[in-house]
């Protein structure tokens, strides 16, 4: 893949009748060697990436880009799996190992495999064809960051056993399995939920797919987060010791554990002892530490701390994966460039936190102590009372689970569902004596002696191999649907579809919808009613308010508006800024040897700063007196006639003029000014004259008189290179 | 089932018998009264099925989603859930000499299911 490319999905799309997995199975990354980081002493991270973003400070450190040893997870589905499959290469060029794709709205619902690709609603619905398309598209993803990619869905709802089936057979590499979440999340029949479970988990286990439970859920539904924490061990340990002992091996277990408290509550005064606990009773499984989406509310900057705070834990104590639930989740509209922002937070934080355990460790006495030890004691009298019910299905009927109390205490507010309730209820039927299923995988009793075979024998002998064992007996179904699939929906967007022409976009191609951020010195009301005026005013259309923050409760308000805008972008008329070509040093050094070159420099202005433009001069920053440019330094805020003057008196080529300060534009104002009184002493035409700062922008500061200008990241050699060029041209 | 009444919290009462416990012992516990709650389950699901779990033998014996739901539908209704809806087909492909495909559709199409009949029939 050509990375000045867009992926192509037509591509993608063809051929899928003859695609196969290239592996099957989850990958953990693997941990870096000595020599990969040389620039510091990591003590935990994993191999770098052949392609990637670094974070934007990177910028200072040689353009390092270190990788956390933990998977990094991000959710992308936006209900149009083609359109997915670019954020998918996106985040993956910052961080992302862990593709996880939510299902579409009610397929937990459906009794059955969904075909063809139909659009989803909150989720993209989970079939064959659209399963074949990501993991291939993903293949390709995978090979141009240098590092593998897991792809995972849901193996739950009425349908668990036959979605296991599909995602063993199309190399789904990870999958969220948890009985518990059907009964109550989905309110379908506990017993069918359990048994379904056996299989899948079976299936899940000879293809080495690893699991994630359901248990974060109750953090998310309960009414007072904290409360649960006993019932989440418990919830934890029935998932992992049915899935033991089906026969899924401990390592491929993980425990979807989410610190339950956000911030203003204490949050690590709570949430680490329950860490603590958790991975004490849970020596030996996996952890995915998910985050807490709970208090999540549409500040992006409020989850991003909560994020970090997570983090802060799962490097005190342990995870495996390291989720990153997308910033805007509180606000249901996640974007592009959330996913990207939620997988720089967690690369970050954990790169940032490098070594944690090697500085501090977490005390086992005194309040940890107890705390710890508490809730481990809670988790098991609410053991010994669910037994005392009965066992789990009677208990879940009494209502146990999600009660607002925290055990022993209850208030009986519990989720109840009854045994012989929910959907799918009376579908589970006892095998007969003669029962028999002619395939591999398969849990429970099974009568293949009636067939001549032994029981260590593969049943599926007896038809000459399954599927698992015969790749080439799968059926492929194309679509079902002629209106509702990704070839309609390709052929509406085709006129943005790689080609030149572009619109905005926030999650599907050539969505049109952008955000306005404004702050209003007005209240809420007024502001969000003002906000309003402003995007239909400016053309947007269906703008509606996503966020809205009370700086003062009449002062003002900051507001983000998203909206549609209806038009295209004349592509062939955009002025695009070329580049300054960069000289080698060498080149730069050759030509100062035969013509020397006199600068003269200052911060014009009232304008005290002064590293900037002793970055680009000092030659112990590499600045252009390391080429044998002879700089004349005046320092700062040198009155702007003052500089000229020292110019012509030096007979200097060239004038070096740093403007920082840009409140009221003036840095251009000062620009327009060095022009003119450089026309005005008649030296215009023989002297460079250049400007810098980090407001300063090449177009703006050409159209004020200059001969180029410098913004943010200039360095010495973008600087010497041009005088260089400038000179010759003069 | 009685409605039962809100409880207050009474940890330090129910804790005594645990109290004593070292860490380990209280791991442990843990982990014995999960195997408690857990067996009765794993042990259902042994000699058990469901419509999804025949379904999905049926996709490995290489129908597709569309012909297992079919074929799973018929099984349900003749009451065979009990013999596996893969052995139904299997059964039938011995008897017709026919192959798995064949023997499926045919299923799913309500053709031959006395012979079928017959033959679970006899076994019994």
């Amino acid at each position: 893949m050509n990375i000045n490319e867009k992926i192509d999905i037509l591509d993608i799309l063809s051929n899928l009748e003859q695609y196969r997995p290239r592996r099957h199975g989850w990958v953990w990354r693997t941990p870096a060697k000595k020599n990969d980081y040389p620039e510091y002493d990591y003590s935990d991270l994993g191999k770098p990436l052949k392609n990637s973003i670094p974070l934007p400070a990177a910028k200072s450190f040689k353009q390092i880009d270190p990788q956390p040893i933990q998977v990094i997870t991000t959710e992308i589905a936006s209900g149009r799996f083609e359109d997915d499959i670019r954020r998918m290469r996106m985040a993956a060029w910052h961080g992302a190992d862990h593709i996880m794709v939510i299902r579409t709205a009610g397929q937990s619902h459906f009794d059955g495999l969904i075909e063809g690709t139909p659009q989803g609603i909150g989720g993209v619905p989970i079939t064959r064809k659209q399963l074949r398309a990501q993991r291939k598209a993903l293949d390709l993803i995978e090979d141009e960051v240098g590092r593998p990619i897991n792809y995972h869905s849901y193996v739950s709802g009425v349908a668990g056993p036959e979605i296991a089936v599909l995602f063993a057979e199309e190399g789904v590499n990870g999958a969220h399995q948890d009985p518990q979440y059907n009964v109550l999340y989905r309110n379908i029949n506990m017993i069918r939920s359990f048994v379904d479970a056996a299989e899948s988990k079976t299936i899940m286990a000879k293809f080495g797919i690893l699991q994630i439970d359901g248990a974060h859920n109750a953090n998310a539904t309960a009414m007072e987060a904290q409360k649960v924490m006993p019932e989440l061990l418990v919830q934890h340990g029935i998932n992992s010791l049915f899935s033991l002992k089906v026969g899924m091996k401990k390592d491929l277990i993980a425990l979807s554990t989410v610190p339950p408290i956000a911030s203003p509550a204490p949050d690590l005064k709570i949430n680490l002892p329950y860490a603590v606990a958790l991975r004490d009773f849970f020596d030996g499984f996996r952890m995915r530490a998910q985050m807490n989406t709970k208090y999540m509310e549409s500040s992006t900057r409020e989850a991003t701390v909560t994020h970090v705070l997570n983090m802060v834990i799962s490097k005190l104590t342990s995870a495996d994966i390291q989720s990153t639930i997308t910033p805007d989740e509180g606000r249901n509209v996640p974007w592009h460039m959330y996913n990207i922002e939620a997988c720089d937070t967690a690369k970050q934080t954990l790169v940032g936190l490098d070594g944690l355990k090697e500085l501090v460790s977490v005390r086992d006495d005194g309040y940890m102590k107890e705390m710890v030890r508490e809730i481990k004691e809670r988790s098991v009298l609410f053991l010994e009372e669910m037994l005392s019910e009965g066992g789990y299905f009677n208990a879940a009927q009494e209502g146990f689970f999600i009660d607002s109390g925290y055990y022993p205490e209850r208030h009986m507010d519990g989720i109840k569902r009854k045994i012989d309730g929910g959907i799918s209820a009376g579908s589970v039927y006892e095998r007969d004596k003669d029962y028999f299923a002619p395939v591999s995988c398969h849990y429970g009793y099974n009568n293949v002696s009636q067939y001549g075979l032994k029981d260590t024998d593969n049943p599926s002998i007896l038809i000459g191999g399954d599927t698992f064992d015969v790749r080439e007996k799968i059926q492929f179904i194309d679509e079902l649907d002629d209106t509702d699939n990704v070839v309609v929906r390709l052929e509406e967007t085709k006129e943005y579809r790689n080609t030149f022409q572009i619109r905005p976009e926030v999650q599907w191609l050539s969505d049109s919808v952008i955000v306005l951020d404004m702050t209003l010195p007005t209240d809420v009301k007024h502001a969000s009613a003002a906000s309003l005026f402003v995007a239909k005013k400016m053309g947007l259309m269906e703008a509606e308010v996503i966020h809205k923050e009370i700086l003062h409760p009449s002062e003002g308000t900051r507001i983000q508006v998203k909206g549609r805008i209806d038009f295209d972008i004349p592509m062939d008329e955009l002025v695009i800024e070329e580049e300054i070509p960069s000289l080698s040093d060498e080149e730069i050094r050759e030509y100062i040897e035969k013509h020397p070159m006199k600068i003269v420099a200052g911060t014009v202005g009232e304008d005290e700063h002064s590293v900037g433009l002793r970055e680009i001069i000092d030659i112990k920053h590499g600045g252009i007196e390391k080429y044998g440019i002879e700089c004349l330094y005046l320092g700062t805020s040198v009155p702007i006639q003052k500089l000229i003057d020292a110019a012509i008196e030096t007979h200097a080529d060239a004038v070096l003029m740093s403007t920082i300060i840009s409140h009221d534009e003036i840095h251009y104002k000062n620009m327009k000014k060095a022009h003119e009184y450089a026309i005005e002493k008649g030296v215009r035409d023989q002297l460079i004259i250049i400007s810098g700062g980090t407001q300063v922008q090449s177009a703006l500061a050409k159209q004020a008189g200059m001969d180029e200008g410098f913004g943010r990241g200039t360095k010495g050699h973008h600087v010497a290179s041009f005088l260089v060029q400038a000179k010759r041209g003069k | 089932m009685n409605e039962k009444k809100p409880r207050s919290d009474d940890f330090e009462v129910r804790r005594t018998h645990l109290q004593s416990l070292s860490d380990e012992a209280l791991k442990n516990r843990f982990w014995s009264l999960l195997e408690q709650v857990v067996d009765p389950m794993t042990n259902l699901a042994k000699n058990h099925t469901t419509p999804s779990i025949e379904r999905s033998v049926l996709l490995r014996m290489g129908f597709s989603s569309l012909e297992a739901k079919a074929i799973v539908d018929v099984v349900i209704q003749q009451g065979w859930m009990g013999k596996g809806a893969g052995h139904v087909v299997y059964k039938l492909s011995l008897i017709k000499s026919c192959s798995i495909l064949d023997a499926g559709r045919r299923i799913a199409m309500g053709l031959d299911l006395d012979l079928v009949k017959k033959e679970f029939e006899v076994i019994r």
